[in-house]
């Protein structure tokens, strides 16, 4: 078993095709989406965890691929920036993965970057705007 | 028993013994409050918070021909300043923020950039578009003008902050059922968490909860540099309920400070974007603490857990002034992580960087260590209960036609 969390963009053409049903029908995926947005540009884009075999997970993203979506891994894409960022730690209670923590001994915030679904809520509320998303 | 003046031959003769606010409770429990009083001098506070009345002061020199900016209008990057002064002084606020800025039109607004932006950006050393026009007189006919400065060569460059460093400050939860956006944060619907601000037990004024050390002429870390108490902040409120100990269980003394924005570090001054509230300035202070006594001491080494507050709800009882508190918590239960509210567990966050707060309180006693640091006497206490001070709200009054 193996579970991942991935960005997709889908290009126009795509936006309209049910790519994400032929993930769980024709591969035996399991998904969790975490964030799905249409850009003006019609531009589509989701954050989706995907779980079930090792080879139906890389069959399954053989499969995005061709179809023509990109795909990234999710880790990527929010980022500290850690000469802003003053460890204040307002941010730790809006986090709904706990992916930003304070260290009990240091008293200073803890970004763990796997945890992150880019749900992008510390970017907006952090005060000196230390949280950074790189799509 | 100690003076200042026998602190400050210590420092001279680099025999001076400082600890932290920190490490003084560590001390206390090791030795005792009579031993700890004897062995120690001084003790460093620190904080690292938004100050709202924050801003500072510019002489940016005069241009040829003159301008009188006095009466005109004056803008730093865009942020407008005050310009109620002689020719070419102007004063810039930190919640200041473009005219165009669209503020909560779009809610919450994200106030990008303004006033607490632009005193770090000087401080930084970077260039900084200013744009005057001026009606014209006599004397100083020139009405327009727009140059680029820079904080090395302007006259003076002066933060003075009317309110910073409150002693203690309530906890801001939100009982309503959408999300808020305060100057504590973005507080989520019923009760999602519970936002604090204070570097409780190495904040300056819980240190010294009565002004028994800390008074007008104090000299300061103040962004870096050093400053000095200049005043009682605005608001500053005596009165409020104390524990045994002496501290307030609300937000109460508060300080106004000033000094030379020129010595200042931009890591220590950061300009800081509240969503949906505006824009405002963080700043560093760190107050010395001269162990005059074993009771400056023993007030010096109270613990997070000995230091309590207020929880407020900012959706309704906050906005409407009305006085009433959710439950009192200490700073070591709001530093755990989560705190009980209505039986409910709340997460915690702090708007003030405990981290900072201890390096700043690091650095003044490194300072004073190496002799670069010399205390002050203050040349005037803070008012205290017994004086009657106290913090009133608005008596709204008709206007009559």
């Amino acid at each position: 078993m193996v579970s991942k969390r991935v960005v997709l963009q889908f290009t126009h053409s795509l936006v309209d095709q049910p790519i994400v049903y032929k993930l769980v029908k024709e591969f035996d995926l399991q998904f969790n989406i975490l964030r799905a947005s249409v850009t003006p540009k019609e531009e589509g884009l989701m954050v989706l965890e995907i779980s079930g075999k090792k080879e139906n997970f890389e069959k399954g993203v053989e499969y995005l691929k061709s179809c023509g979506v990109k795909l990234q891994p999710l880790s990527q894409d929010v980022v500290r920036n850690e000469e802003k960022c003053t460890n204040c730690g307002v941010c730790v209670p809006i986090c709904p993965a706990e992916a930003l923590v304070v260290d009990p001994k240091t008293r200073k915030v803890i970004f763990h970057n796997k945890k992150c679904i880019a749900c992008e809520l510390c970017i907006k509320i952090c005060p000196p705007r230390a949280m950074e998303v790189h799509f | 028993m100690k003076t200042i003046k026998e602190i400050n031959e210590k420092i001279k003769k680099g025999q001076v013994v400082v600890v932290t606010a920190e490490e003084v409770i560590d001390l206390v429990r090791e030795k005792g409050v009579r031993k700890a009083a004897e062995e120690v001098d001084v003790v460093t506070t620190g904080t690292f918070g938004p100050m709202c009345s924050s801003g500072a002061y510019f002489n940016i020199g005069h241009s040829t021909p003159r301008i009188k900016i006095g009466g005109g209008t004056c803008k730093l990057n865009d942020v407008p300043c005050y310009t109620g002064l002689a020719a070419v002084d102007v004063f810039l606020g930190a919640t200041a923020i473009p005219d165009d800025d669209p503020r909560n039109k779009v809610y919450p607004g994200e106030f990008k950039y303004g006033g607490g932006h632009v005193i770090q950006d000087l401080v930084s050393g970077k260039d900084v578009r200013l744009e005057a026009t001026a009606y014209g007189t006599d004397c100083y006919p020139r009405k327009k003008l727009e140059t680029l400065i820079n904080i090395k060569d302007l006259n003076e460059a002066v933060l003075f902050n009317i309110r910073n460093c409150y002693q203690n400050y309530s906890v801001a939860v939100n009982l309503s059922n959408k999300p808020i956006y305060t100057y504590l944060g973005m507080l989520k619907p019923e009760l999602g968490n519970a936002n604090y601000c204070s570097a409780g037990q190495l904040s300056p004024l819980l240190k010294d909860p009565e002004y028994k050390t800390i008074g007008i002429g104090t000299k300061i870390f103040l962004g870096g540099g050093t400053g000095f108490i200049a005043w009682q902040g605005t608001q500053h409120n005596p009165q409020v309920p104390r524990k045994d100990n002496g501290i307030p269980q609300f937000g109460s003394g508060t300080l106004a400070v000033i000094g030379d924005l020129k010595q200042m570090k931009s890591r220590y001054l950061v300009g800081v974007s509240m969503a949906g509230y505006g824009v405002t300035l963080v700043v560093g202070i760190g107050v010395p603490i001269p162990v005059l006594n074993e009771q400056v001491l023993k007030n010096a080494a109270v613990q997070d857990k000995d230091i309590y507050t207020q929880i407020v709800d900012y959706s309704s009882d906050y906005p409407q002034r009305v006085a009433s508190s959710l439950g009192e918590v200490s700073y070591e239960q709001l530093k755990s992580g989560k705190i009980t509210i209505k039986n409910k567990e709340v997460p915690t966050g702090n708007l003030s960087s405990y981290s900072k707060a201890l390096e700043i309180s690091e650095e003044l006693k490194s300072w004073i260590k190496k002799g670069d640091f010399i205390l002050s006497e203050p040349v005037a206490p803070l008012p205290g209960k017994e004086s009657g001070y106290s913090f009133k709200p608005l008596k709204e009054r008709p206007v009559k036609p």
